[in-house]
């Protein structure tokens, strides 16, 4: 055996240790869930009866679950462009300023690492009408009308996105600047010194090369907002999704039919929904928005 | 030498023969604090009555509680005693998880003389009965001292009718310039026990049941004045709404909220918080009262057979003995299932008007708690946030239970 293959043959069994550990605590419990979908299994019983697709058919037919796959799609919808849009503007900003930089990247940077239930509270407080709300007691102050926010069927969803928008741009400015300093400076001046004006420079040069970044923050950004679920729980009464199902996500949903229905059949359908629904995004998304750019 | 060996040997014997003649139970129930330490104490009075009986106590956290059965089913480890909730158990039946208790223990006199009368309607289950419970739940209404002398209202004189409950709302709620509510007269919360109220309580008042006598049917929808009612207390009288200051126990407790309907295990926190309130029977309606109980119960799992069985018969006797109850009303606040037990406390003001709640009290039989309670908070928000009538909101909400009730009483072939 020649030692090139040697090497590979060692670096393949030293591959498969990990592998194997990722096989028993990833793929297996992912097929049981497949095998599980098929049954009428209601986490008590130790018999599971297989009901075929009858679960599929069942969850299609539940309204509550279409309500949470709209939902869901509309967190993504609203969300996504936000968050993305937002913090390339900061991050173009951020990256012109040297002075008081890090103080800036802090700011932006502190809610994400904040935990989640934490920040999901405080906005929920922020939100509440007078006299304990402080947007509203803000608006309350210059005489303007003041919003339902959570307690809206309408408003409730745009506002738990507004939270989630907050929290993430701490993330995607952080990379959106690390980006946009790994594009050599040799660039930009050349084409400065051919006359190239700001606008040009932008969207000739900048946003091109910052390509692999924008696939790689959409693609992670979309399946955060496809499993979104803490801010929902945390901020809608008891963790129901509401007002009237108005914010309740699929991950929601598969959670109150798995360990508050006991329906683990059904629940688990709906997992392997969504499972598919994200595979099938992020393949798109890797294909449309990862074509090769002719510079 | 030798005899020194014989003895030793023969000490050994005796002993090895009393150790292994004592029966192991296992008993679970989920993690809290006070709950926990009341059972051990408990125990180890049960252990000195049954000497050859040993108690294994092991607790869950209460999210976790439902899986760890799960687990332990197929295994065929888990409990042979298990504290649950008494709206669990179809589904725990259904399950296979536990069994009936023998008729010969458990007489139909045994639980009329020990307990009140919707204990043993809420532990059966299709014409079997599956546990016993320690102590009990019911509503009541409390409220603020203080809020009520500020309004001008008499400190000592609580609501007693429907009716009056609205006019010393009105008078207890206060408005800013723009007219948001600044202190509920009465904290609305569906999500909290207002659901129950509604469903056990209002409905009886005005005229109806919630369901029918063997909950297969729902039949709230013909009674739209309960749901009615409590809507007009968030949309016409304006007295409160669901959500103010976050939740119904966060206004009573930071006196934002004057009155509430809430439950006895609230008693200890609200007196932690120092908070001047009083509590009254729920007001009555017509003169028709009516009330919610519940309850966590103790009952015996498939695992328990022969003298294992026997020594969980003991012991859940042992945990329903009104000794027990008194105990426990003493170390966790719950009140006592005995109604003879609870005479005692009946003139006490705190836990008195719970415990004369209990008299007319009903106990919902669930069979999808999460998705029954859902509805009835969507009924409420249908009517104050999107204006649709309470009779149209009451019958959607119908009809939507009476699909979760299908579907269940159709798994076990009814």
């Amino acid at each position: 055996m020649k030692l090139r293959h040697k090497k590979i043959l060692t670096a393949y069994l030293f591959l498969l240790v990990p592998l194997t550990f990722f096989a028993f605590i990833r793929f297996y419990p992912m097929i049981s869930a497949f095998y599980i979908s098929f049954t009428d299994w209601n986490i008590i019983s130790p018999v599971k009866h297989f009901v075929g697709l009858s679960n599929y058919v069942n969850i299609f037919k539940d309204s509550v679950f279409r309500i949470s796959l709209l939902n869901t799609l509309k967190y993504v919808l609203y969300g996504v462009p936000s968050v993305i849009i937002l913090s390339l503007i900061l991050a173009l900003l951020l990256n012109n300023i040297t002075k008081l930089q890090g103080f800036y990247r802090l700011i932006y940077v502190m809610p994400y690492i904040t935990p989640l239930v934490a920040t999901s509270w405080v906005w929920r407080w922020m939100y509440q009408k007078p006299p304990t709300g402080i947007i509203n007691n803000f608006l309350n102050f210059f005489g303007l009308p003041v919003r339902n926010f959570l307690m809206s069927t309408t408003e409730a969803l745009p506002s738990i996105v507004t939270t989630t928008v907050w929290i993430e741009v701490g993330y995607c400015v952080i990379i959106f600047l690390a980006g946009l300093q790994s594009i050599p400076k040799e660039y930009l001046e050349a084409a400065k010194v051919d006359g190239a004006n700001r606008r040009q420079l932008l969207f000739k040069i900048t946003l091109p090369l910052l390509n692999p970044v924008i696939v790689f923050l959409s693609v992670m950004e979309t399946i955060m907002f496809l499993r979104i679920f803490t801010q929902v729980y945390n901020m809608s009464d008891q963790g129901s999704g509401g007002p009237l199902n108005s914010t309740k996500p699929l991950v929601l949903y598969i959670y109150q039919k798995a360990f508050k229905s006991f329906d683990m059949g059904m629940a688990t359908a709906a997992t392997v929904v969504l499972f598919l629904i994200i595979l099938g995004i992020t393949v798109v998304q890797l294909k449309v928005l990862n074509r090769k750019i002719q510079y | 030498m030798k005899r020194y060996l014989l003895v030793f040997l023969a000490v050994l014997l005796i002993v090895s023969v009393s150790v292994f003649a004592k029966v192991k139970i296992v008993y679970w129930q989920y993690y809290f604090e006070t709950k926990v330490k009341a059972i051990d104490e408990l125990i180890k009075e049960f252990q000195k009555l049954y000497p050859d009986i040993e108690v294994e106590h092991v607790t869950f956290p209460y999210e976790t509680f439902n899986e760890k059965v799960a687990a332990s089913v197929p295994a065929g480890t888990g409990p042979d005693v298990v504290n649950l909730y008494y709206g669990w158990i179809p589904k725990y039946v259904t399950s296979g998880y536990l069994q009936p208790l023998p008729k010969s223990e458990f007489s139909d006199e045994y639980f009329a003389k020990n307990f009140f009368s919707f204990v043993p309607k809420g532990v059966e289950f299709m014409g079997e009965r599956y546990a016993l419970p320690i102590a009990v739940r019911s509503l009541a209404l409390f409220w603020n001292k203080d809020l009520f002398k500020e309004a001008g209202l008499d400190p000592e004189k609580p609501p007693r009718t429907l009716q009056e409950l609205v006019e010393m709302a009105k008078k207890l709620t206060k408005y800013d310039k723009q007219g948001n509510i600044v202190q509920a007269g009465l904290a609305t919360q569906p999500s909290g026990q207002g659901h129950h109220w509604i469903r056990e309580v209002l409905t009886r008042q005005f005229g109806g049941a919630p369901y029918n006598d063997d909950y297969t049917k729902v039949t709230y929808q013909n009674v739209p004045a309960a749901l009615k009612f409590y809507t007009d207390l968030i949309t016409v009288h304006k007295v409160g709404y669901p959500g103010f200051m976050n939740d119904d126990i966060t206004a009573f407790t930071s006196q934002a909220a004057a009155m509430n309907i809430d439950g006895s295990f609230r008693i200890a926190s609200l007196k932690k918080a120092g908070i001047n309130f009083g509590v009254a029977e729920l007001p009555e309606y017509n003169g028709i009262k009516s009330n919610f109980a519940s309850f966590w119960a103790n009952g015996i799992t498939k695992n328990a057979t022969g003298e294992k069985l026997d020594a969980a018969i003991k012991f859940i006797k042992f945990l329903s003995s009104d000794k027990v109850m008194e105990i426990w009303l003493d170390r966790v606040g719950e009140l006592p299932a005995n109604p003879t037990v609870a005479q005692k406390y009946y003139n006490d003001p705190i836990y008195g008007p719970f415990l004369k709640g209990l008299e007319y009290a009903h106990a919902t039989m669930f069979v999808d708690e999460t998705a029954q309670r859902q509805v009835m908070m969507d009924a409420v928000d249908k009517v104050w946030l999107k204006g649709i009538s309470p009779e149209q909101a009451f019958k959607e909400s119908a009809q939507t239970e009476q699909a979760v009730l299908d579907k269940f009483w159709k798994s076990v072939g009814r």
